[in-house]
């Protein structure tokens, strides 16, 4: 059976709490959420943390709000399954719930919670890939202060996040842009696999042309460091009237921008032509849906 | 050491116990409720899923700490004074039981899903019941019995 190293247990209540410890045990300590990804690495001793700052008692960021013009905040608190059957999240965010449905199990999601997802920074993560399509930012935390960072610049590299050691992740937020819809699409051997690839889609069309593309977000998951946007491919269809043949040049870019490497579930090859097939199927069914009333 | 105070299939337990203890090895280990197994312990398999607050969680992946003041259910709750839950019932009247070791789990999930939608499709408890492996692929009569339990 698999053991973990003992270590000093802080449960916390409130934000001002968890950012006092992590100032005094910054580099030792390690922030507990519903350590779906933390305790499954300390049980297998490839993180031994001397501290363990629980916070998952921080009932203040467990909340999700929504409004037109703000958009969707959600306290890093929530579990997956609370954004999963959000009903604020199911009509203006549809993609982002139906992700919910295909990441890990029912009991994980009972326990998990978001801010610690985006926080474990795993390339696979559908949550990371959905959001990231989302245009969101989160806020991290420290004593002296908070900083809002934009997702993209979140993840450095595989499992690294621009989280310094004080610091602590608080809140996400979806800057709500109107008219867009999008869609989540994986692919994975079992239902409650990490994906074999991943693609999130965003697209916003021209309200004055309702066939042309105005913004455009394509993300890859598990086929890189992080999760990886095709510029060149969001470029090509950006200003553009949709049709088959830029849909189409826009998912050779993206098989070319993502970085696979082969392993068990499948060669770099086959993965690029995943990231292909999975980039046109999501573009035109967030082209559909977004064009529908 | 910490004190860990909680309540388990409705009696109050106070104990200390090292930090690094999961949930599943708390109940396993340290209480003897055999029932909370443990299969892979990285949270694939379901074997040690249990009710907290009345919601399925993998206990091979919680902390017992986090469960601090909460209310947990085990597979040996279920049947008090030896009335088998219709649940369980239901398993046995489908024979959907082969080597067991599953069992559990899977009942402890299904009884978690049936109280959210307690008449559900067979797509619903398929995907409810995603998270819980059975190794003697015996799925079919599996989800048969959740669906008659969801039936009565």
């Amino acid at each position: 059976m698999e053991t973990m190293d003992t270590f000093k247990y802080f449960p916390t209540k409130t934000v001002n709490e968890a950012c006092e410890l992590l100032s005094q045990y910054g580099q030792e300590a390690k922030l507990l959420g519903g350590g779906q990804s933390l305790v499954n690495l300390m049980k297998q001793n490839l993180v031994m943390p001397s501290t363990i700052i629980d916070i998952k008692g921080l009932s203040d960021l467990d909340y999700i709000r929504y409004d037109k013009k703000d958009g969707l905040r959600i306290g890093a608190l929530s579990t997956h399954r609370s954004v999963e059957t959000s009903d604020v999240v199911k009509e203006n965010f549809a993609m982002l719930a139906e992700m919910e449905r295909t990441l890990a199990s029912v009991a994980v999601r009972n326990w998990g919670t978001v801010g610690g997802s985006l926080a474990h920074a795993d390339p696979a993560s559908d949550l990371a890939a959905t959001l990231l399509a989302l245009h969101a930012q989160v806020t991290l935390t420290r004593s002296a202060g908070e900083r809002v960072v934009s997702l993209d610049d979140f993840f450095v590299d595989y499992f690294e996040t621009a989280l310094q050691p004080d610091e602590l992740l608080t809140e996400i937020h979806i800057p709500n842009s109107g008219r867009g819809n999008g869609f989540y699409y994986k692919f994975a051997q079992r239902a409650t696999d990490l994906a074999v690839v991943s693609v999130a889609v965003y697209l916003v069309l021209d309200p004055d042309a309702q066939s042309r593309c105005q913004d455009i977000r394509i993300v890859m998951g598990s086929v890189g460091p992080t999760p990886l946007r095709s510029k060149r491919g969001e470029d090509l269809l950006k200003g553009q009237a949709i049709t088959g043949a830029l849909i189409e040049a826009a998912a050779r870019v993206s098989a070319e921008d993502a970085q696979p490497t082969t392993d068990t579930n499948g060669s770099e090859e086959y993965k690029r032509e995943l990231v292909h097939v999975l980039v046109t199927r999501s573009i035109k069914e967030a082209a559909t849906r977004a064009a529908a009333p | 050491m910490e004190t860990l105070g909680l309540t388990i299939n409705g009696e109050a337990v106070e104990v200390l116990i090292d930090p690094a203890t999961t949930l599943q090895q708390f109940l396993h280990d340290n209480l003897g409720m055999t029932g909370t197994k443990e299969g892979c312990g990285a949270g694939l398999c379901g074997c040690c899923t249990v009710m907290v607050d009345g919601m399925a969680v993998k206990s091979c992946l919680v902390l017992a700490l986090q469960v601090r003041g909460k209310s947990v259910q085990t597979i040996e709750g279920l049947a008090p004074e030896e009335i088998l839950d219709p649940v369980q019932q239901a398993f046995i009247e489908n024979g959907a039981i082969q080597c067991g070791y599953c069992s559990a789990g899977m009942i402890m999930s299904s009884k978690a899903y049936l109280q959210e939608n307690p008449h559900p499709s067979e797509s619903q408890v398929r995907h409810a019941l995603s998270g819980n492996l059975c190794r003697c692929t015996g799925y079919h009569k599996i989800v048969k019995a959740v669906l008659s339990a969801g039936e009565k």
